[in-house]
């Protein structure tokens, strides 16, 4: 078991190793750089050599992907170009915006994800499955950037319930951004909720027709204690990785929504530093967020392994 | 007369099918079960037996529904009760022993909260009273240390274990009926043989009924007062056991008791032809007609009825079962093998082979040091004939399946090498071999649902070896494919048909022309019959057979199956944990068993007689690796001499007869023993 834990870090690190290249690799290879974007018209003689210079961009490649991932293990990652700031600062308060935000989302999505894909396997075929499944299905369909501006078409504009744009500070506290994040959360739970009802509702339909569940019908254990005991926790085992990745692949969907609302969180800085080519920030946006997605799945494989009495002995046998 | 205890009444249960048709399942059965007797179920797989078992606890599965009838408990109504009701009989005066207790236990449940979980249900214990019960339950049904059992998870036991957890749980509730469907199949013949015994025990100790559903006869006869045979979903005969076994007036079961093979008779059972029709398929007269060989006209519009014969106390749905009640001969028949001797000319020698599953550190690797210096199959010495059948038998985990694998270069072996055709050393490596080495070697397995690529028709399933090793194309290659189809007896419009659409018999013909389309020199089979109804095993048992006597082909065959091995190995290797026990030709290893291990594992076999019951010597218990030193047999061997057997590995000892055995006592004195017995 201890050997498969580090096994699994190693490889969520190497993955980590591979990203950083790659986005490293991918921002050299692009035409133009950041010091000819920041001096725009100036970008020639002494001063595009004086902004290589500061950059550090004078020096061979491979000595910049070194000490620069160097800074990065101790947690620097250096200048933005845009902000004029250190990356670290930029960062903080839009990682703080996009964690309410995606919690928010994951706090509603789960527990309802998980309450919608039983009901509708308990009551498979009959109205409340087809009522519940036949709208999963139509919001899996409707991607991100369609329902957040239905939602502000419908709620913000026709209605006026809800500010449909975020207009708030990138250092706003928690408190005052509640408000805001109603509509973004439904934005991006709803796509993500629905998916993890369909994934719940055929693990647990899959258990149902197990032959230790008709084993347990015909023991006499009543339908609920059936259910509980004998059908939920072996139907969300398996689950578990799915809700990880479904978290993992939320990501996307909160890049997008912050978008569309305007809200500043990492999502829209990701997009804002590759429209200003700032660099630093684009290769330090890829880093964590990788991060995140590695980190996710690695807390979901663990949760299996803890859980799973098969797997657990399996591993303190061998 | 004891009082009926269920009475299933013109019970019909069905489904509906895709455009709205209602199939019936079962047909219009009505029979009764009385207090303290058990009832055999007996039919080929398919024939609703277990759908019977289920209605009798008033359980239909999803997508069935009843039809009409009914079944009565005592004095309730089971298919018109709402769970609620039926939660406080199921479990407490019913309860139900599963086919695969391996996956009917909760695995996420340890076994001790499984059954305190029936307890709880079903009885007014206290919690000290409930764990003190537990114990004692486990012990009925003997597994050892039940403490330490009770906080094991379903996965850490074996096959058999699982399968007494099962039925001590049916019995926590103490019910008046115990139904079992099929609760020794799929365990090996030692365990099988126990588990049937520690029921028998159940059944007389606690008077329970007990409706005992399985295709396999043997068990049937071991157990049963009653047996009930379906075809098709209907009772086709019905009456006292040894009536039903010693003298079957069904066609039917005649043609069924006929296909299993015996340890006592050498040579092929007899087959049946055709398969059971599909639901719906039927309209109008006998559903046996197909494959009846005492059908008349009448058969084919007319249906017999269910027909009471008081002197026999039987009920059989024949027009012409008078034919068979006037047949004396007793005779099984069976197609005698011609046993011609065997040239000595070596096809395939394995020499001192041991193979390892033993993962080897990168270290030792590079320094090319074996570690595992007790490897799953070692010592394992055969010379295999040109054209004979060698057959290797044992129980699961004997390495059977290890060693095809390691002669189909699937494996890697660890030590010792294989010799084909006296001078070829077959490489370990399967990318190294050439292609005639490949061709030469076929393997045909035990499931040819896995084995058959699903998305290909037969034909394209067929072409690819002959595309392979011959380069045929074309019109060549088409009629090869007929050819071969023919050898199998399928007609030419099989080639189209994907395996979905083929029966369990007709793929493993498929999959046996597919291993002789690369006109191989030696066939691997493993387990090939084991999925297989007794009838369509019989029947491609005798294909084999035919088909190597055309192509002189050598089989090593593997089965679990002892009667199975009888009828078609002329030559047996009986292996425990992987190492050798005793070789030599089948019919004196099957008339004079010398080892221990095969003496145990002959006295286990059920043949469907039931004057003929089992002989347990040795416990059941299940070891998870070979000992260390000495006999591999000695954990369980009833006639172990003390250390020289924990110590020394037994020598190699040849008698009269041919068996060659390892064994520290005289071969003599074993032979004397066991023909004393
Ligand atoms: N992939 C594997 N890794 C480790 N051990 C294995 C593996 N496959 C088989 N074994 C072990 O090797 C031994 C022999 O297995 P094998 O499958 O050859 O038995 P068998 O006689 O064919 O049994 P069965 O009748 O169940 O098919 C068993 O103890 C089994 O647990
Ligand atoms: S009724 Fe006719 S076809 Fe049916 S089993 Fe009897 S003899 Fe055969
Ligand atoms: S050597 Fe000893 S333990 Fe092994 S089979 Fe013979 S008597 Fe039994
Ligand atoms: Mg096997």
């Amino acid at each position: 078991m201890f050997f498969l834990i580090i096994k699994r870090i190693l490889l969520g690190l190497i993955t980590l190793f591979i990203v950083s290249l790659i986005t490293f690799v991918g921002t050299e290879v692009l035409p133009g750089d950041a010091c000819t974007t920041y001096l725009e018209r100036e970008a020639y003689g002494a001063a595009l050599e004086a902004c290589y210079k500061r950059l550090g961009l004078d020096i061979p490649a491979h000595e910049r992907y070194l000490s620069w991932a160097y800074n990065v293990i101790q947690g620097d990652f250096g200048y933005s170009l845009s902000g004029q700031m250190p990356i670290n600062e930029v960062l903080g308060p839009r990682v703080k915006n996009s964690m309410v935000l995606a919690s928010a989302a994951i706090i509603i999505g789960i527990p309802l994800a998980l309450i919608l894909g039983i009901i509708t396997a308990l009551w498979r075929d009959k109205l409340p499955d087809i009522t519940i499944s036949t709208v999963t299905i139509f919001a899996m369909t409707i991607p991100e950037f369609i329902s957040a501006t239905l939602l502000i078409l419908v709620v913000a504009i026709w209605l006026e319930w809800l500010p449909g744009i975020v207009i708030v500070p990138t250092d706003v506290t928690v408190k005052e951004l509640l408000p805001n994040i109603i509509l973004p959360v439904i934005a991006i739970a709803m796509i993500m909720t629905a998916h993890m009802a369909r994934m719940v509702r055929s693990s647990v339909i899959q258990v149902m027709a197990s032959d230790y569940v008709q084993m347990a019908i015909l023991k006499g254990v009543p339908y609920w204690k059936m259910v509980f005991k004998h059908v939920l926790p072996n139907a969300l085992l398996p689950a578990i990785n799915v809700v990880a990745l479904t978290i993992a692949w939320l990501l996307g969907g909160v890049v997008v929504t912050e978008v569309v609302f305007n809200y500043p969180g990492l999502g829209r800085l990701v997009i804002e530093s590759i429209s200003n080519r700032d660099l630093p920030t684009v290769q330090a946006l890829a880093i964590i967020l990788a991060s995140i997605y590695v980190s996710i799945n690695l807390i979901a494989d663990l949760l299996t392994l803890m859980l799973n009495p098969r797997l657990k002995t399996l591993q303190i046998r061998k | 007369m004891s009082e009926i205890i269920q009475k299933v009444k013109n019970l019909s249960v069905g489904f509906k099918s895709q455009k709205g048709h209602e199939i019936s399942i079962l047909k219009n059965i009505t029979t009764n079960i009385k207090k303290g007797e058990t009832v055999g179920i007996v039919g080929e797989s398919g024939s609703g037996k277990s759908t019977l078992a289920l209605a009798m606890m008033g359980y239909v599965k999803q997508g069935l529904f009843k039809m009409g009838g009914e079944c009565i408990f005592n004095s309730f109504n089971l298919l018109n009760m709402n769970n609620r009701e039926l939660e406080k009989i199921r479990g407490r005066k019913i309860a139900m022993i599963p086919q695969n207790a391996g996956q009917a236990l909760t695995p996420n449940l340890k076994i001790g909260y499984q059954i305190d979980e029936a307890l709880k249900l079903h009885t007014n214990f206290n919690k000290n009273e409930r764990e003190k019960k537990i114990s004692e339950l486990l012990n009925k049904v003997r597994l050892p240390s039940p403490e330490t059992i009770a906080l094991r998870y379903p996965h850490e036991l074996s096959g058999g274990q699982q399968q007494r957890v099962a039925v001590g749980m049916a019995l926590a509730g103490n019910p008046d009926l115990l139904l079992l469907d099929e609760p020794t199949t799929g365990l090996d013949v030692t365990t099988q043989a126990h588990v049937l015994e520690l029921l028998n025990f159940i059944a007389k100790d606690t008077g329970t009924s007990m409706v005992y559903v399985s295709h396999d006869l043997g068990a049937i006869a071991q157990v049963s007062d009653r047996i009930i045979v379906m075809y098709s979903g209907e009772i086709v005969l019905e009456g006292p056991a040894r009536d039903i076994l010693k003298r079957p007036i069904h066609p039917y079961t005649y043609g069924l008791l006929n296909s299993i093979p015996k340890l006592s008779l050498a040579g092929l059972p007899g087959s049946m032809p055709g398969s059971q029709p599909q639901p719906g398929t039927k309209k109008e007269g006998c559903s046996f007609y197909d494959r009846c060989n005492l059908a008349e006209e009448k058969c084919k519009k007319n249906s017999p009825d269910l027909e009471y014969i008081n002197e026999l106390k039987t009920s059989v749905r024949c027009f012409n079962y008078k034919k068979l009640l006037k047949d004396k001969s007793k005779k099984q028949l069976s197609t005698s093998r011609n046993e011609k001797n065997i040239k000595i000319n070596e096809i395939l020698n394995l020499t001192d082979v041991s193979i390892s599953y033993a993962k080897q550190k990168l270290l030792d690797q590079i320094l090319n040091k074996i570690t595992d210096t007790n490897p799953t199959v070692k010592d394992i010495n055969i010379d295999i004939n040109k054209g004979e059948t060698i057959a290797l038998v044992g129980e699961s985990g004997s390495g059977k399946s290890t060693i095809l694998k390691s002669i189909a270069g699937l494996l890697r072996t660890k030590e010792g090498n294989i010799k084909f055709n006296q001078d070829r050393i077959l490489s370990n490596d399967l990318k190294k071999r050439n292609s005639s080495d490949l061709r030469a070697i076929q393997l045909i397995f035990q499931n040819p649902d896995e084995s058959l690529n699903p998305n290909h028709t037969v034909e394209e399933i067929l072409a690819q070896p002959l595309k392979l090793y011959f380069g045929l194309s074309g019109e060549k290659l088409k009629n090869n494919i007929i050819d071969l189809l023919e050898k199998v007896r399928l007609g030419k419009f099989y080639m189209t048909r994907y395996p979905r659409q083929l029966s369990g018999g007709e793929k493993q013909r498929v999959a046996v022309a597919r291993a002789f389309a690369a006109k191989p020199d030696i066939i691997l089979c493993d387990e090939v019959t084991s999925a297989l109804d007794v009838s369509v095993q019989a029947a491609v048992l005798n294909l084999l057979q035919k088909l190597k006597e055309d192509f002189g082909t050598t089989y090593i065959f593997v089965s679990h199956d002892l009667a199975v091995v009888r009828a078609i190995s002329d030559r047996v290797a009986v292996l425990y944990q992987g190492r050798l026990c005793e070789i030599g030709p089948s019919k004196n290893v099957y008339k004079f068993p010398s080892h221990p291990y095969t003496e145990v594992l002959l006295g286990a076999v059920l043949e469907p007689d039931p004057d003929i019951k089992p002989k347990l010597v040795a416990e059941d218990i299940v070891e998870d690796k070979p000992p260390e030193k000495g006999c591999c047999f000695q954990g369980r061997c009833p006639r172990i001499l003390g250390d020289k057997c924990k110590n020394e590995t037994p020598p190699w000892q040849i008698g009269d007869n041919g068996n060659a055995i390892r064994c520290h006592i005289n071969i003599k004195e074993l032979e004397n023993i066991q023909n004393g017995n």
